[in-house]
């Protein structure tokens, strides 16, 4: 607003811990059903969840969460005037997005190459609950590759700003806002790996 | 208070400072009052666009068989009155117009929290309407699947239902962003002295409805965009060929959309709490009920969704807990009309427009309400369920709710946003008449339900025909009073005489103010010293 700027750092992160609530939600119906269909399925979703490979799996479990090391830290970098040491920080945060994207371009790769994708041939001929699992899988670790995308231009958005010192030592809610929308990608990571690539273990 | 200046003398308000100019002043405007009235223009217009065709699809239902339209055609038509009746009027209606008027005034702002979050979410709004549009004239033809996107059909039909799904997908995140919005102003930018139990109680009902709008609204999201993935990729997670279960998709899309229905009847019920008072010249009676009660209809109002599914093949336990659930819900919604009636008690009460158009809120509202408890118990509903009488009902509770507490909030607040009156003899004429019609229309809907009638269907048996014409006179009746209501406050609005700044004499902080409002809204912050409807410390009284 004209001559009047107004600077509401606590309303800022009020705003954006709501917008994650409704992202929760937002995949919160996936897992509501695959509760539902683990519950109808036991049987088949083991077996399903037997052909995804843990050590991919695993691999990007750990690449996110140093990537959300590396934006806490670069919080604290900032707030402390490193202003090149949060930039570095985050740039291996972005990087290790860009890790998991490539990791999980490989993953699904592998999967398609053997036939396993939504309405493929192969997929049909499974049992009911594994079709299930399958679909809800690509659906679900599609859902938050997308995220992964967002918030790694998020991150380099906030990267620009933090270089024309937009964002600064003095003003860092928006790096703060980025950094809570990276952990929440982290965050439903740590639920989607247990539930589809440990089911067995 | 009121200085009786007429406009030209003080200005034209936040109407003359543009940041842009001509048009660019509006659409790319962060001023909350513009971004409402951007919001009041495109509502009124998707409500003109699903007004006309629910005129054209009582005109085929004026005999059995084939009247003006196919049955592909009634189909796509009766899909596109309830999207357009729904995501682009009901819902965003009043939060997202009047809301955006009136609530940051309210609690002494000077806008609210993300103006520019507010600019996007109306972006969104028109996007989704393009989107929405553009569906009827791509891909298949028209959507023919009903509002409510059901699986398996919407998943197999040919039409472009794809394309709706992303226009709802839209439009819900406009929605989200505007309840964020609203919460995050109503904790952070209230004026000082604006303590929570000074809250007008219309901006309680935005708080209570922002809730809702948060955390039901991704549900629908995720629900519309698996339709989307399976339609478009093939991931049957509602498909019984593939393991999935078309219930979850009643489940989950009801898990928002029973939600919804108060997202669209919660701030009506605030603008009624609002005007009541103000016209009775008393405080509001149980303010504090009145606030607890909005906060419980949003809470166990996301606990019965499962109510519209009795007959889809639930577990009878399921159904008897979600029967009793619904029941509970009637007990906020009682507690509410009870306090509007104990507060026109012994009130000196001035019938104008805004507290007629009130009334018949209470009215047809407590009728929808109770009739919805006839389909509330499991027992009763299998006999009425898909039949025109819960088509009665919804209209009763949506049009008759939220519809008439629209039209009272135009009548309240518009001479206050624009600082011109309307004619009252006109719009009092106009009221009756749209109260007429809308009885003579809605009655017939539900006695013809109870006869057996099912709805969604082109064609009847001929027993029916006498109620359907009933009912179509009706639909005649009910669109001349809306162009009458309609013409008369465009013309009272742009050329009336000047309102002055408190024309219904109300004590809340938006009644305070130059009419129409100056651009940041207050000179200095204003300092809240008394309750909402505290006439007397106001000097209305």
């Amino acid at each position: 607003m004209s001559g009047h700027l107004h600077k509401d750092y606590t309303g800022a992160k009020f705003g954006m811990w709501l917008f994650l609530f409704t992202e929760v939600l937002l995949f919160g119906g996936l897992f509501i059903l695959y509760g539902v269909y683990l519950a109808r399925y036991p049987k088949e979703f083991v077996m399903a969840g037997s052909q995804l490979n843990v050590w991919f799996g695993g691999a990007n479990t750990l690449v996110l969460l140093t990537s959300s090391l590396f934006v806490a830290m670069s919080i604290t970098a900032l707030r402390r005037g490193a202003k090149r040491l949060c930039l570095g920080l985050l740039g291996g945060t972005v990087a290790c997005a860009a890790i998991f994207m490539i990791n999980k371009f490989f993953e699904w790769s592998a999967k398609i190459h053997h036939g396993i994708y939504p309405g493929s041939a192969h997929l049909k001929e499974m049992l009911p609950g594994e079709m299930v699992f399958f679909n809800i899988y690509y659906l679900t670790t599609g859902l938050h590759g997308i995220h992964v995308v967002i918030g790694a231009i998020v991150l380099s958005w906030t990267m620009v700003f933090i270089k024309t010192g937009r964002v600064n030592a003095g003003d860092w809610v928006i790096l703060e806002n980025a950094g809570l929308y990276w952990h929440l990608v982290d965050l439903i990571w740590i639920f989607i790996f247990p539930l589809y690539y440990l089911i067995l273990h | 208070m009121s200085r009786d200046l007429p406009p030209a003398a003080t200005g034209r308000g936040f109407f003359d400072e543009g940041r842009y100019p001509g048009i660019f002043g509006w659409i790319f405007s962060t001023d909350h009052k513009r971004i409402g009235l951007l919001y009041l223009w495109s509502i009124g217009t998707a409500f003109c666009v699903g007004a006309i065709l629910g005129l054209l699809l009582r005109l085929e239902l004026w005999a059995p068989g084939r009247t003006i339209m196919d049955a592909q055609t009634y189909n796509a038509a009766f899909t596109l009155h309830g999207v357009i009746m729904i995501f682009l009027f009901i819902i965003p209606g009043i939060p997202a117009a009047f809301g955006n008027l009136v609530m940051p005034i309210q609690i002494g702002a000077r806008d609210v929290a993300f103006p520019r979050l507010n600019l996007l979410s109306w972006w969104l709004y028109i996007s989704g309407a393009a989107l929405a549009v553009t569906a009827l004239f791509t891909g298949g033809g028209p959507p023919d699947t009903g509002w409510t996107f059901y699986v398996p059909f919407s998943t197999h039909t040919s039409t472009n239902v794809s394309l709706a799904t992303v226009a709802v997908f839209l439009l819900g995140f406009s929605s989200i962003l505007t309840g964020l919005n609203f919460i995050t102003t109503i904790h952070r930018l209230r004026a000082e002295g604006m303590t929570w139990m000074r809250i007008p109680l219309f901006t309680w009902s935005l708080y209570a409805t922002a809730w809702i709008q948060v955390l039901a609204t991704p549900v629908l999201g995720i629900t519309v965009a698996l339709v989307f993935a399976e339609r478009v990729i093939g991931t049957g997670l509602f498909d019984p060929a593939q393991g999935g279960d078309p219930i979850m998709f009643q489940h989950l899309f009801w898990i928002y959309s029973h939600p919804a229905v108060y997202i669209m009847v919660l701030p009506g019920m605030g603008v009624v709490s609002d005007i009541i008072p103000v016209f009775s010249r008393k405080p509001a009676f149980g303010y504090k009920a009145i606030v607890v009660s909005s906060l419980a209809i949003a809470f166990a109002g996301s606990l019965v969704w499962a109510h519209h599914m009795y007959t889809s093949g639930m577990s009878d336990t399921a159904v008897m807990v979600f029967s009793f659930l619904t029941f509970i819900v009637a007990i906020p919604s009682a507690i509410k009309v009870f306090n509007w009636l104990a507060t026109m008690y012994q009130g000196s009460i001035l019938l104008d427009p805004p507290l007629l158009f009130a009334l018949s809120f209470i009215l047809l509202f407590t009728i929808g309400g109770l009739t919805g408890l006839v389909l509330g118990s499991a027992a009763t509903d299998i006999h009425v369920h898909d039949t025109y009488f819960v088509v009665g009902h919804f209209h009763f509770v949506m049009f008759g709710g939220t519809g008439m507490a629209f039209f009272a909030a135009m009548h309240y607040w518009l001479p206050k946003i624009y600082g011109r009156m309307y004619d009252k003899i006109v719009a009092t004429v106009a009221w009756g008449v749209i109260f007429v019609g809308f009885c003579v229309l809605y009655l017939s809907m539900k006695v013809v339900g109870l006869m057996g009638m099912p709805r969604r269907y082109w064609d009847y048996v001929p027993e029916f025909t006498g109620l359907n014409q009933l009912a179509t006179i009706g639909s005649w009746i009910l669109a001349i009073g809306l162009v009458l209501m309609f013409v008369n406050l465009i013309r009272g609005l742009f050329w009336g005489p000047p309102a002055g700044d408190n024309p219904w004499g109300g004590a809340t902080l938006e009644w305070q103010i130059p009419s129409p409002p100056p651009a940041e809204n207050f000179d200095s912050d204003p300092v809240v010293t008394h309750g909402p409807y505290d006439f007397k410390k106001a000097g209305i009284l």
